[in-house]
Order: C-alpha cells, then structure tokens, then sequence
C-alpha cells in the first residue's frame, strides 16, 4: 500500500449563485484592485490515503467527492494527489 | 384518536418545539425524534424541521442525511407515510435524495427573515389536501439557502408530474420557477423553505401555517382510519 496526500477543491459550478465571491469582488475597487475580476470562492480539503496505486487512490477520492464532499447539483470537485 | 406526528431533532435544529407547539394547538400529538435513534416510533407523520442540522458543516443537510434516523425517515417515506420537511429540513431531504434538486444560496447575497406570500399550487399532498389550489398564504421565511435550483431536465419533470407544491408571489431568493416548496413522484413527501409554524397564530402576524399544518393532520389521520378499517 502507498500512502498519498489527497487536496480537493470544491467549487460552486458556473452559475451557480457566490455571494462570498460576488461580495468579495465588490470590496477589491476600493482597495486599489481595479483590474481583478470574475471571483469565486470555494473550499479546500487536504487528508492522506492509502491505496494499491495512484489510480486505487483517485477512484477512492473521486467516491468521496461524489457521495459527500460534494453535492453534484451545484458542485464541482477537482482532486490533485501526490506521494506522501 | 390524536394524530401523532414525530418531530426529528438533529444536533443544531432549532425549530422542533415550535412545530410540537403548533401540531399540540392544532390537537396533534407531536413527539421530538432525536436524530441518533434508528426508529420514528409509532408516529402518523414526520416533520423534519428548520434549523442548523450539524451546525450546516460542509453544506447545509449534508452530514445530517447520514445520521441514524435518516434510514427510519426513508423507511417511512419509502411506505407511504407523510413526511414534511421545512427549511432546513428541506434541505436535509434534498442531500438525501429522497427530493430532487438542490437549495443555492440566496440570489440577493443575504440571509432573509421575513413575511412571503405563498401560492399554493396543487393539493396532491398531505400539507396542502385541505388548501385549494391558487390560495395564496402568508407564512414566514428565514434561510441564506433557499435558492432551489435544479437541472432543466428535473424542472421539466417537477412540472410535467404535478410536484411543484407552492410558489412565491414574488420572488425573494432567485429560485427556479419561484419554487417555494416541491413534492416526491409519490406526493408524500413535501419539502418548503416557508415555516407553517412560525405562522401558527394571529398574533405572529398570520395563522396561515395552521391550514397546512391543519392538513397534514386530516390527511395523516384519515390514512390512520384506512390503515384501521383495514385490519
């Protein structure tokens, strides 16, 4: 068995409404950033898992995205992994 | 005999003897159902009520769809039995996929509480037997997500099958079609952002939530006396 460090990004999918985005967006003129657009926030998750292979690994995220870290309507997941 | 209606308590609800209290006014006799128990117990209804199941970790609904009592709401569900979720609770329903959809995040970027008038759309339910269709009601909301988004494909459907329960007369959160509250292929199974019991009485400024939660009661202890004359 291999040990992998696992990062999941989950975003709201497009169209999907982002108040913390949108609000953020608006704060940056007075700031000074006049030329950032298009925020979106999302969350991040990091954790280990142990699989066969990279592969065993991402099928084993993937299942993880999709029954929970995620909801599949509004959400999107995109999962790097490396060796721990 | 009192209809009985099991109230289901997760860690962080907060709207479940508020529900007890308008079922007990309308001659109802409500149960509170902690979420960790595997059985609703000898109960007509369940209403899965408003809240913060979980403290809303990850997403609102989704750590409580896995708690224990969710199997024995799906049992019953799965039976036949009448099971209303509000606000949170609709939430919980639709992580659960015992409802299709989702609730997004509220359009104009704020947590509302506040009236919303209501139209009622079919009475294939329990919660709205009692209600003609096209009665518009006042009954409070209180929700960031309440914003019900779905597929094209799913709204179609909702439409084409008759689950589409109410609508707001205008719109305050963005959702698709002004869907306020929606129903499962069978029609037992009801979620709402709106709260009947927070609108159980005059003096919260409308008792329009007792129609519903008035109906509920009939419906469920008209299939009690069915399941009765049946044995």
């Amino acid at each position: 068995m291999t040990r992998f460090s696992a990062l999941v990004e989950v975003m709201l999918r497009p169209g999907i409404a982002d108040p913390q985005g949108t609000t953020i967006e608006r704060a940056l003129p007075a700031l000074g950033f006049e030329r950032i657009s298009g925020v979106r926030s999302g969350k991040s998750f990091r954790f280990e898992v142990e699989a066969a292979d990279e592969e065993a690994a991402r099928q084993e995220v993937d299942e993880l995205c999709r029954r929970f870290l995620t909801n599949p309507v509004i959400e999107d997941s995109n999962v790097t992994l490396e060796l721990a | 005999m009192a209809v009985r209606v099991g109230v289901v308590m997760f860690p962080g609800s907060n709207c479940e003897h508020d529900v007890a209290e308008a079922v007990e006014s309308l001659g109802g006799e409500p149960s509170i159902v902690w979420h960790g128990d595997n059985s609703v117990g000898p109960v007509d209804a369940v209403v899965l009520p408003g809240g913060f199941a979980h403290g809303d970790y990850l997403r609102p609904g989704a750590i409580a769809r896995f708690s224990p009592i969710m199997r024995a709401v799906e049992a019953f569900a799965a039976n036949g039995g009448p099971v209303v979720g509000i606000c949170n609770g609709f939430q919980v329903l639709t992580e659960a996929r015992l409802l299709p959809g989702a609730l997004q995040k509220n359009r104009g970027l704020t947590f509302l509480c506040e009236m919303a008038e209501i139209r009622v759309v079919t009475d294939r339910t329990a919660l709205t037997a009692g209600v003609a269709p096209g009665t518009r009601l006042r009954i409070p909301i209180n929700h960031f997500e309440g914003n019900y988004t779905c597929d094209p494909e799913t709204l179609d459907l909702l439409r084409d099958e008759n689950r589409i329960v109410f609508r707001y007369v205008v719109n305050p959160n963005g959702s698709v079609g002004d869907i306020a509250g929606i129903c499962n292929a069978a029609g037992n199974v009801v979620g709402l952002m709106p709260h009947p019991e927070r609108a159980s009485d005059e003096l919260l400024g409308s008792a329009d939530g007792q129609r519903l939660l008035g109906s509920l009661l009939a419906s469920a202890g008209a299939s009690m006396q069915t399941a009765g004359a049946a044995r």
